[in-house]
């Protein structure tokens, strides 16, 4: 049986659980094997956007409405295809300038300004604290359902209790805590905390989980699938199968544009995503994965809500608690309990975020300026690093007794969602200041503070106020007929804007004037220096690498002043290695005495200590310990100048470099050509005068015989002249080819085309080669077909291939028996021509070469029965008129040369591969 | 430099894609009372529009259909 010490004791292990997570990726963390850089976990943490405003109020939500727990899902999802830009950026920024939180962020973007981040800081204490109630009204309530197991029996009114009877207020205790423990244990106020992004990665897992267990129990435990739930839903009434039924179109919209809003504004979002972020490359695998686990928690809100308002149809059961209840109903105990934590991990996962967020701001931003002022006139009593850490436990704790406060005050009055939706509301003030800052240089810490002004005020009075009012803490009439009666300035119908839900109406408004107010401020006065240099380094951050400082600081400094001011709020032994590091990384430098105080060395330390502090404060503190001479807005303007100019000319210089590296590329490519084409032709004349050689010598041994013996009888004075003379010829024919050779190939051969018949060609030669293939005792096989096979090609020239391919054939056929065959034939649209004969064949491994010069099929013969150079010519020849000459052959079975040329097309010329030789010609 | 380009660019059409099938004139298309398959027209549309949406950001910046 479940009872109030189980269920507190299961709490609290739940809670030691997330600590010893945080503890442990902590301890990783410190061995260099961060969890956290995993881009899963760091989706996971984004997924502290669904809260228990989710977990218990999406049902509500769809139980009054239907649809309309989607948009808050919907906007996000279609955000996050545009986080390529926004979010990378914002990421980019706050890694360079080490941006702490929204406010820092804000303010630094106006010129480091107090004031500003001062004013964020409010805006988002006050707006996120009906939030931060939010929480602890799901966790209180969970918990006094939870153990009146078996009953289903909602909790009275808590705020007719005395504060020590009610359970909430322990819980704000316990959680300010817990969150303390996991925020602020180490006496180190770094921006950053892995130990808790962990737990909150954790705490996503299993509210998912939790969410899906009940779901699956209702759905396809007490029902028979989401048909079976809707069917019996549909045959009581309670499907609604509309689209938002009151309200209409608007509301669909601007909730989606609230929320996509919200997802990054919020303060706990802005913290897990932008300044946790520890890679940007996690953000390619968070922009589907986070809108993914948005849909997976949703997929059983609306089973669970219909089979909800199935079995408490008029029992008054809220349905914000059917989550809890219809488990209880059932008798699951178990399902009870873990459904529970699923509900606490979604509360537990925002409080404790979102307090360090706002503990982070409210230290930074609100009480760190009022701390130095002091400070300026009596020095600190305490170690600055204990009294930043004090702060933030603080701020931590405040911050929970005010939400408690909330809750106490106004909780009951509204369902969760509306309560979620004022807090939505508020953040999406930041959104001019903060995307118009990223993109546009002209906005001002005027204008910014100007038009937050205005958006918090119109929704202080268009939702702040109205929700007070219907609590009774304010007279109803302020809202039914407007202060002092004045309908024209009713806080949700302004001048009469009437027919909107008030959210869309506060939006409209709110946003309006705040947008107004930012550009027509800032519109006012230009920006001043300070503004002008923050603004480069926000809107150029995606094409800056290095950071503009140099320069844009004049005055002077020691360095160990910077180090010994660092040192005193990131403790002297950090601060020591941090400098360390960076003279040895970024400025090469191995001695830190040789360390210049100069701008850069400056910034670095001021960044360095934005880090703790935030970027107005570290700007105040280094202030105080270097003499400055302040720039004026010309001289800013002139750095920025030269800066992008320098920027453009490298880029330019970039592209010059890669110019010429290509151009060097393509000089090496061709000189090796060169190379390659100067060592073929030493080959060539090598084999030229090799080939010459071997005629010449027998001309000249038998002219030498001839000549020293007149005695020779006429017989073999016939039979050496014989030789002579056939040697002759051969080196005729020799010279020639040679000189045929290199005229092709050189590009002054004469080509003249015309439409020959290629039919009419292999006759002519057969004709010519007959006999030689008869005398050698062979045998002639011709296939032609019937029509005439036109081409366009030269006469002469296709004949002297005909002529070299039947020569060859009849040269290497078989001894006995041979047979050479001819055969022609169409193939799509080229001609093929076949030579084949019954001869030994050509080796395999000669295939590839016998068309390269003075390359014979017959290996090592002593007397080569050609020149070398015909079929090189014909290759020539024939791929000179678009055609291709190959071989086939099996060894001992013959040789098989052939070659295609292209068909005439109607009307067309046949395709040339050299059309300007033609007209050379 | 340029499949991120490449992949920008696809990102933005998802987006509007999104914009038209959700918060255009479009959504009254499905928005009538009828059933498919026994659930309700308007909640298949939905989550099928959600569920293709996150399939298609998944497979962009996965680098689907980039090494053309």
């Amino acid at each position: 049986m479940l009872s109030g010490p189980l269920v507190v004791v299961t709490s609290f292990l739940y809670l030691g659980l997330l600590f010893a997570i945080a503890y442990w990726a902590d301890r990783r963390a410190d061995t260099g094997r961060s969890v956290i850089s995993n881009p899963t976990v760091y989706a996971l943490s984004l997924a502290v956007y669904c809260t228990a405003w989710t977990y218990y109020g999406s049902v509500g939500r769809a139980a009054a409405t239907g649809y309309g727990f989607l948009p808050i899902y919907l906007g996000p999802t279609l955000a996050a295809t545009l986080w390529v830009f926004l979010l990378l950026k914002m990421v980019r920024i706050s890694k360079s300038q080490r941006i702490t939180s929204i406010a820092d962020f804000i303010s630094s973007r106006y010129g480091k300004s107090h004031l500003l981040g001062g004013l964020v800081t409010v805006i988002a204490v006050v707006g996120v604290l009906p939030y931060i109630a939010l929480q602890l009204k799901a966790i209180s309530s969970s918990f006094s359902i939870l153990i009146h197991y078996p009953d289903v029996m909602l909790p009275g009114g808590a705020h007719t209790l005395p504060v020590w009877r009610d359970t909430a207020f322990y819980i704000a205790l316990i959680l300010a805590v817990f969150t303390i423990l996991l925020g602020t244990r180490h006496l180190d106020a770094s921006e950053r905390h892995e130990g808790m992004v962990a737990a909150i990665a954790f705490e996503s897992i299993v509210k998912l989980f939790a969410l899906t267990a009940v779901g699956v129990f209702i759905t396809f435990g007490l029902y028979d699938g989401f048909g079976d739930v809707v069917h019996q839903a549909l045959q009581a009434g309670h499907l609604k199968t509309r689209l938002i039924p009151e309200g209409g179109a608007n509301f669909w919209f601007s909730l989606s544009l609230l929320s996509a809003l919200a997802v990054l504004m919020l303060p706990r979002q802005f913290q897990v995503a932008v300044v946790e972020n520890s890679g940007e490359n996690q953000l390619r695998r968070a922009i589907w994965l986070f809108p993914l686990y948005l849909l997976l928690i949703n997929i059983f809100v609306l089973p669970i809500a219909l089979a909800g308002q199935l079995e408490f149809a008029g029992m008054g059961v809220d349905a914000d608690t059917y989550v809890l209840t219809l488990p209880i109903a059932h008798k699951q105990q178990w399902l009870a309990l873990f459904s529970y934590l699923g509900g606490l991990s979604a509360a537990t996962g925002m409080v404790i975020v979102e307090t360090i967020a706002l503990s982070t701001m409210v230290c930074n931003d609100l009480v760190m300026p009022g701390l130095l002022r002091r400070w300026r006139y009596r020095a600190p009593s305490m170690d600055l690093s204990v009294i930043l850490l004090l702060v933030r436990r603080g701020a931590i704790f405040v911050v929970l007794m005010l939400g408690y406060s909330y809750f106490r005050l106004a909780g009951e009055a509204y369902a969760l969602v509306a309560i979620g939706l004022i807090s939505f509301a508020a953040v999406a003030q930041f959104a001019p200041a903060m995307i118009g800052g990223m993109y546009w240089r002209g906005g001002t810490r005027g204008g910014a503070l100007a038009g937050l002004s205005a958006g918090f005020l119109v929704w202080i009075y268009t939702l702040l106020l109205p929700s007070f009012a219907k609590s009774g803490w304010l007279a109803r009439d302020f809202l039914d007929l407007g202060p002092f009666g004045i309908a024209l300035l009713k806080p949700q119908a302004l001048f009469g804007l009437e027919g909107f839900d008030e959210i869309t109406h506060c939006l409209f408004w709110s946003l309006t004037l705040n947008i107004g107010a930012y550009l027509i401020v800032s519109s006012i006065r230009a920006p001043n220096a300070e503004e002008t240099t923050q603004a480069t380094r926000f809107v150029d951050a995606m094409s800056i690498n290095r950071p503009i400082a140099e320069g844009l600081w004049r005055g002077r400094a020691e360095v160990d002043d910077l180090i010994s001011l660092t040192g005193r709020f990131l403790g002297e032994d950090r601060a020591r290695e941090s400098f360390a590091e960076y003279y040895a990384k970024e400025r090469n430098i191995e001695d830190d005495a040789e360390l210049p105080a100069d701008g850069e060395t400056v910034h670095f330390a001021e960044t360095l200590l934005a880090g703790a502090i935030g970027s107005a404060s570290a700007r105040a503190m280094i202030a105080s310990v270097v003499q400055e001479e302040p720039l004026g807005l010309d001289e800013v303007m002139d750095i920025l100048d030269e800066a992008s100019q320098i920027r453009a000319y490298s880029h330019e210089l970039e592209q010059k470099s890669r110019e010429l590296e290509a151009a060097t590329a393509e000089l090496k490519a061709a000189n090796v050509k060169l190379l390659e084409l100067d060592h073929l032709k030493d080959d060539f004349m090598s084999s030229v005068t090799h080939e010459l050689r071997t005629p010449l010598t027998s001309i000249r041994a038998f002219s030498e015989i001839l000549w020293e013996d007149p005695k020779i009888d006429l017989e073999e004075r016939k039979r050496f002249l014989g030789i002579i003379v056939s040697e002759t010829e051969r080196l005729t024919r020799l010279v020639n080819q040679v000189l045929d050779l290199a005229k092709i190939e050189s590009g002054h051969a004469v080509w003249t085309s015309s439409e020959v018949d290629l039919g009419d060609i292999i006759r002519q030669s057969i004709d010519a080669s007959e006999q030689l293939i008869i005398d050698r005792g062979g045998r002639l096989k011709l296939d032609l077909p019937d029509a005439p096979a036109k081409v366009m090609a030269d006469q002469d020239r296709l004949m002297q291939v005909m002529l070299n391919l039947l020569s060859n054939a009849a040269k290497f056929m078989a001894k006995e028996s041979g047979r050479v065959e001819v055969h022609l034939k169409r193939q799509q649209n080229m001609y093929k021509v076949m030579v084949s004969d019954n001869g030994s064949g050509v080796p395999v491994k000669l295939q590839p070469v016998i068309f390269e010069k003075f390359r014979q099929g017959v290996e090592g013969s002593a007397n080569p029965l050609g020149t070398g150079l015909g079929l090189p010519i014909s290759r020539e020849i024939i791929e000179h008129f678009g055609g291709r000459l190959s071989v086939k052959s099996t060894p001992e079975k013959g040789a098989i040369f052939s070659f295609v040329l292209p068909c005439i097309n109607r009307g067309g010329a046949a395709p040339s591969n050299n059309p300007g030789q033609e007209a050379e010609a | 430099m340029r499949q991120s380009k490449m992949m920008r660019q696809r990102l933005v059409a998802i987006f509007l894609i999104g914009l038209l099938l959700l918060f255009s004139p479009v959504i009254a298309l499905p928005d009538r009372p009828r059933l498919l398959f026994g659930l309700p027209l308007l909640f298949l549309y939905l989550f099928g529009v959600w569920s293709l949406l996150i399939a298609a950001m998944a497979w962009v910046v996965r680098g689907g259909g980039t090494n053309e």
